[in-house]
């Protein structure tokens, strides 16, 4: 058995440092040179200042923005978290009811429009940057009004911010709540 | 569904079969020892390491040293890794000075990463140092999976050797496993994946200032690298708290659909590279028929669940724990994907799965992990099912049972049946004991049937060494800490201890030619044979515990019924 113990020490300890130091090293040197807006978590900003990551979700409930999914943090990501309700789970009934209520009364539809499940449902990590594209079309209406911009104007810019499947086959069209956010931002209003 | 989510799949299961010749192909190259494209750069590093470390490749062991040194290893792993993440306050790369982690909560980790379940009790980017998730968790990463790799290769030597008492030498194939095979293929997955977006810096957490003049902190990391590792060594533990859900670990259709392909690559190879060394290809590809039938199985089950009308929303296709740019069939064909093989990351919250499609990935975990499986401990799983399915066929037929010639006896049927009673009593003794603790009981997040699913997939995930989890229950407390803990170890090295028996065991038959009385073990009929004996004996332990769980919660739900 002892004649087992130094290769166990020698290796555990040559694959700590080739595994564990080397190889990140390594990657984090190459992300660094070849993708260094990605590996740093893709920020991005507005005269100069950080106004967030495309890739995380930001929480807005301002009527002159699109608003992202409901999230279970609340998009404030230490940690990350879904609700884990599940798929009897009284209090998600509850919330979904009000929800589509409360989606309905923001944006002026009528009793029975029916809701885009993203906008009704808490995405798993709670960071979700997307929203379908029929959600933010749901949103076009309001947005226009609140800015007082032509209603043309900001659905060619929802066109515009639609994302297709990648590489033509992979998932499926969502748009980026920030960036189209800070499209409309430049547009004014 | 859409026809579009139909492409996705086909090709993903398109990949999955052209992908195994040729992964499998390379890798029964590499532990024969024949010399392959890699050889020229690894050979010089492989022969170094074997020279600081005292190791005479060319000494094979017998079963009990392989067992001694594949222990020793995983217990200096252990206690390496237990270790840092308690002085992990003390250690460099700490920019956000996270704390010690508590002893329990370490205790858990330590082992859950050991033996290759990557359970998580804890929240990476709020529990975990950048030196405690490179240095700690993620070499854990890579040498638990070669373990895993090994001990299939070594049971392999042993069911294909004519005879002879030695299966291989332990450092050999888990310094091959890691350095011709994890590293590469990590190195190369790592670097696609920063391309999409998955963070890859030391830098510290980042303050931005949102639209709405909120301020939002930003966790980073040396995330990517991890990443790749956990996908490929079916490892599954994330960096971020929601594992491949968040969007700084799996940020586009194009990361998630490499990274699900990662978790059963090696796995499906494996098969390949066991009908290469056990000298009959066919036998490699009749036990990935039996996987890939399997998988297919609970895929469509899960997706046909999961797209039906759901009474108590309202909605069809709920995307409660469902992230946009992934919908729900690829939330689907990821949960499928983790639950077969024991990786256990998550691209969506499977609690909240509608309940049929929550009891697959469950149902998946409780049969072994041998569809397709960890990597290598899926196929020595499998394996364990094929010598008993060859048992049960032989007292079909009358004979002798026979497995690739060699004769199955006593021993072996025991070992085998040891091997799958295990795992599955700590199971239901477990998730029975659960039931009656208060303690236990307050960590449910939801009431009703759908409370005990959460307890139940908590004791497979451990048993199984998968590592997912659904999610709402609260594990971080001693109870689950500890008693989950446990069962990791049993679930792992309870299996893994009868495999190196068998192997034993088995390399020093000889090999007697079949004769007409010997059930053949290389067609549709064994196929079939398999599939039933894996499905019949889960069915048997766990349909009542299910029908309490997923099963009562779905005609409830039919009925409205809320809790």
């Amino acid at each position: 058995m002892l004649a087992q113990l130094k290769p166990a020490l020698v290796i555990l300890g040559l694959m700590t440092l080739i595994t564990g130091v080397v190889y990140p090293l390594a990657i984090t040197g190459i992300a660094q040179v070849v993708f260094p807006d990605k590996a740093d978590g893709s920020i991005r900003e507005v005269n100069g200042q950080a106004v967030g990551s495309t890739l995380i979700g930001q929480a807005n409930n301002d009527p002159r923005y699109f608003w992202p999914r409901p999230s279970a943090i609340g998009y404030n990501p230490l940690p990350s978290s879904g609700t884990n309700a599940g798929p009897t789970n009284a209090t998600l009934a509850e919330m979904v009811k009000q929800r589509a209520a409360e989606i309905r009364e923001a944006n002026g539809l009528d009793a029975e429009a029916e809701i885009p499940a993203d906008l009704l449902f808490a995405s798993a990590s709670g960071l979700d940057p997307h929203i379908s594209p029929d959600a933010a079309k749901l949103q076009i209406d309001r947005v226009a009004t609140t800015r007082g911009l032509d209603r043309q104007q900001v659905a060619d810019l929802v066109e515009e911010y639609t994302e297709k499947p990648q590489l033509f086959i992979l998932g499926q069209e969502r748009v980026n709540v920030l960036l189209l956010n800070m499209a409309l931002d430049k547009l004014g209003g | 569904m859409s026809a579009l989510e139909l492409v996705q799949i086909a090709l993903y299961v398109g990949l999955l079969i052209v992908c195994t010749p040729l992964l499998g192909g390379y890798m029964a190259k590499v532990f024969s020892g024949q010399r392959n494209f890699m050889s020229p750069v690894l050979t010089p590093i492989e022969n170094g390491i074997y020279k600081v470390s005292g190791v005479n490749a060319s000494q094979e062991m017998d079963w009990k040293t392989y067992a001694v040194a594949m222990l020793l290893f995983n217990l200096l792993g252990f206690l390496v890794l237990f270790v840092i993440q308690l002085v992990q306050g003390s250690l460099p790369l700490n920019p956000e000075n996270l704390p010690n982690v508590p002893t329990a909560l370490a205790f858990n980790t330590a082992i859950s990463f050991m033996t290759n379940t990557n359970w998580q009790s804890y929240a990476g980017e709020t529990t975990m140092s950048y030196f405690t998730q490179m240095v700690g968790l993620a070499v854990q990463n890579f040498v638990s999976a070669a373990t895993g790799i090994a001990i299939v290769v070594a049971l392999t030597r042993g069911l294909a050797r004519r005879t002879g008492q030695t299966i291989g030498n332990f450092w050999v194939d888990l310094v091959r496993a890691i350095l011709y095979i994890l590293l590469p293929l990590s190195i190369i997955l790592a670097l696609i994946l920063v391309s999409q977006g998955v963070v890859q810096t030391f830098a510290s957490y980042k303050d931005v200032t949102t639209l709405t003049g909120e301020i939002q902190h930003l966790p980073l990391g040396p995330a990517a690298s991890q990443i790749a590792i956990k996908q490929l060594g079916t490892n599954g533990g994330g960096f971020f708290n929601t594992n491949s859900a968040h969007p700084f670990e799996n940020p586009t259709p194009l990361s998630n659909f490499l990274q699900m392909f990662a978790i059963l690559m090696i796995p499906a190879a494996l098969t390949y590279t066991y009908g290469v060394m056990v000298g009959a290809k066919r036998q490699g590809w009749v036990i990935f028929g039996a996987m890939l039938l399997l998988f297919m199985v609970g895929l469509i089950t899960m997706l046909a669940a999961e797209y039906s009308h759901n009474p108590v929303y309202g909605v069809a296709g709920v995307m409660e724990g469902k992230e946009t740019r992934f919908g729900v069939a690829n939330s689907v064909l990821w949960a499928e994907s983790t639950t077969v093989a024991s990786n256990g990351s998550v691209n969506s919250m499977h609690d909240s799965l509608s309940p049929i499609a929550g009891m697959i990935p469950l149902f998946n975990i409780m049969l072994g992990e041998v569809i397709f499986g960890g990597v290598g401990a899926g196929l020595y799983g499998m394996l364990i099912f094929v010598i008993l399915t060859v048992f049960i066929a032989g007292l079909m037929v009358g004979r002798t049972p026979e497995y690739l010639g060699k004769k199955i006896e006593a021993r072996e049927v025991k070992m085998a049946i040891l091997a799958v009673l295990l795992p599955n009593a700590c199971i239901l003794l477990g998730a029975g004991l659960a039931s009656v603790l208060d303690q236990a009981l307050a960590s449910r997040a939801n009431m009703g049937p759908h409370g005990l699913s959460e307890i139940l997939y908590a004791f497979s995930s451990a048993a199984g060494n998968n590592g997912s989890a659904f999610a709402g229950l609260n594990a971080n407390v001693d109870f689950y800490n500890i008693a989950l803990g446990i069962i990791m170890l049993i679930g792992r090295f309870g299996i893994i201890i009868p495999v190196l028996v068998i192997a034993g065991s088995m390399v020093s038959k000889r090999v007697s030619p079949p004769s007409p009385g010997t059930f053949p073990t290389d067609g549709g009929l064994f196929v079939g044979l398999l599939v039933a004996v894996v499905l019949i004996v889960g069915a048997l332990t766990f349909f009542p515990a299910l029908s309490l769980g997923p099963i009562v919660e779905h005609y409830l739900m039919q009925a409205g019924r809320i809790f």
